[in-house]
């Protein structure tokens, strides 16, 4: 099963750092990522599969929440299958 | 999903955070038809233990899967069986003993309203038809999670005007009965014309006869999504509009789609529909009102805005029909006024009056919703208000439905508050000429012919 977790706030060094630790901590391998930076905004979206996961889904959504306010970042980690089911036919 | 589509991704985040996408509503139905008792005491019990068995899980499971998709899901409902056919097997003379067991119920599995303390009477009274109905003021008093309707007419049977006389008689009673509360009572009852047996939404909802055991239906929600993409095409043809609806309407629906989906799966409960719905809430930025205004009107209740809710109705409907595999309930744009932060401002300056309303009801889902008139309004008036409507709908084989708050010590220029989703109401001016005589004829307006239509 794959996760799609979405980080948007104002560029900072560390954001890609602190989540992949976290990610690994929890045996999340990272399938993709995407970034952007737009003038300080950042924005980044990574695919992940968490077959292999320690924690349960709920769980780690709130570790990297955690993560998110100490990052000063807004981080949103969903099922895939909510965008496959809108943006798919 | 092999590669990620940042774009994707970030608009269906921004749908939710900043556009109030939202799955309105789980509904769980559940029949009650296996359960008899002639005491209606032990019936009550036996309907507490079927719902709180049935739906133990409800809750806990909407919030888990709200918590993976990462997509609000508001309110977590139950229907069950018409409890008039229910209540008949007993030798009770009032069944406020079934819809206490009901609110039990529903507090019990945590859902915030259990809807079909209902009566479906478009042909004529059962036995428990009328006990039913005028439990319904003590009941809705007496119950805080208890939603009830009762269906007056449809394109097949014609109209029930003594029900439809009855039901402004038990309206009023609701109203005096909860007027240390606003006549609150009255924002759970709807009188319907055609009403449909798997809507998800409240107060309307109950579990007809033809449904399973069991079943869950969703119902969806995006008045701002629709709104801001209209916003984003600019200025631009009405086809346009529609076609950028439609598309809105079509993601929105596929959220409902999958949602339901899980929530089926995991209950082990069969996935009935998805009600196509646009319905909105006091919350800013979450209007249907203000969807109509963004197509190009001055404010809602101007001149063009019935024809522009029949435009968006038919377009959320033709985008969410391919969405889902199962469609259903009462699907369309929904205009209760004061669950409506445009409707609401719209009603209080005057710009949108009863009559306009009742207009635009002939177009969308569902009819004269939320309204709140002066409390001194006569059980006849509102008897003719009802009579109105429900002719919208059975002439146009379509589901109508009134619900209306006569507020007890309320005048035009009032507000009423309900809170939460329900929201609050000015109270609009209602036309006072007494229809009385034509009310108390009572019998049944036969049905209408179905073809030579003009």
């Amino acid at each position: 099963m794959r996760a799609v977790i979405t980080v948007v706030g104002k560029d900072r060094t560390g954001i890609i750092a602190k989540i992949s630790e976290t990610l690994y901590q929890h045996g999340v391998n990272i399938v993709d990522i995407s970034q952007n930076v737009m003038e300080d905004m950042f924005a980044m979206v990574m695919l992940v599969n968490i077959d292999k996961c320690t924690v349960d889904f709920t769980q780690l959504a709130d570790l990297l929440d955690k993560d998110g306010e100490a990052l000063g970042m807004k981080i949103h980690t969903m099922h895939e299958d909510i965008f496959d089911a809108m943006h798919k036919i | 999903m092999s590669m990620i589509n940042t774009k994707d991704i970030l608009e269906t985040i921004k749908m939710i955070e900043e556009e109030h996408l939202d799955i309105r509503t789980i509904t769980m139905g559940i029949s009650l038809r296996d359960l008899a008792s002639d005491d209606i005491n032990v019936l009550a019990d036996k309907v507490y233990d079927k719902i709180t068995r049935r739906a133990e899980k409800l809750v806990s499971t909407g919030e888990q899967i709200e918590r993976e998709l990462g997509i609000p899901i508001i309110n977590k409902r139950i229907s069950v069986t018409p409890i008039a056919m229910i209540g008949a097997v007993t030798n009770a003379n009032s069944y406020v003993p079934l819809a206490k067991a009901l609110d039990r119920a529903a507090s019990a599995t945590g859902v915030n309203f259990v809807g079909g303390f209902s009566a479906l009477v478009q042909k004529g009274f059962a036995k428990g038809d009328e006990i039913l109905i005028n439990s319904i003021p003590e009941a809705l008093a007496e119950t805080n999670l208890v939603c009830s309707s009762v269906n007056v007419a449809s394109t097949k049977a014609g109209v029930n005007l003594d029900a439809i006389g009855l039901m402004g008689r038990i309206i009023k009673q609701t109203a005096e009965l909860t007027k240390d509360n606003d006549s609150m009572g009255c924002s759970k009852l709807v009188v319907f014309a055609n009403a449909v047996d798997d809507n998800p939404f409240m107060a309307g909802a109950f579990h007809g006869i033809g449904e399973p055991e069991t079943v869950i239906n969703v119902g969806v929600s995006g008045p701002g999504v629709v709104q801001s993409a209209i916003r984003r095409a600019g200025d631009c043809p009405i086809n346009e509009v529609a076609e950028v609806i439609k598309k809105t309407a079509f993601k929105i629906t596929r959220m409902g789609q999958l949602v339901g989906a899980i929530a089926s799966e995991r209950l082990g409960v069969p996935f009935g529909i998805v009600d196509l719905s646009l319905a909105p809430t006091p919350a800013i930025g979450d209007s249907v009102a203000r969807i109509l205004e963004e197509v190009g009107l001055e404010v809602c209740g101007s001149c063009g805005t019935t024809a522009i809710l029949a435009m968006l109705n038919d377009a959320v409907k033709k985008g969410g029909v391919m969405a889902s595999s199962s469609v259903g309930g009462l699907s369309g744009a929904f205009i209760p006024v004061s669950e409506d932060e445009g409707m609401i401002a719209a009603a209080a300056s005057g710009a949108l009056t009863l009559e306009k309303l009742e207009a635009m009801t002939a177009v969308c889902s569902v009819g004269i919703d939320m309204v709140a008139v002066p409390g001194d309004t006569s059980a006849e008036v509102i008897s003719g208000l009802i009579a109105d409507e429900i002719a919208i709908g059975v002439v146009n084989s379509k589901t109508t439905a009134v619900r209306v708050i006569p507020a007890i010590g309320k005048k035009v220029g009032d507000m009423v508050e309900f809170g939460g989703l329900l929201g609050s109401a000015p109270i609009m001016p209602i036309a006072t000429g007494s229809p009385a005589k034509f009310i108390h004829r009572g019998g049944r307006i036969p049905a209408p012919i179905q073809s030579l239509k003009n």
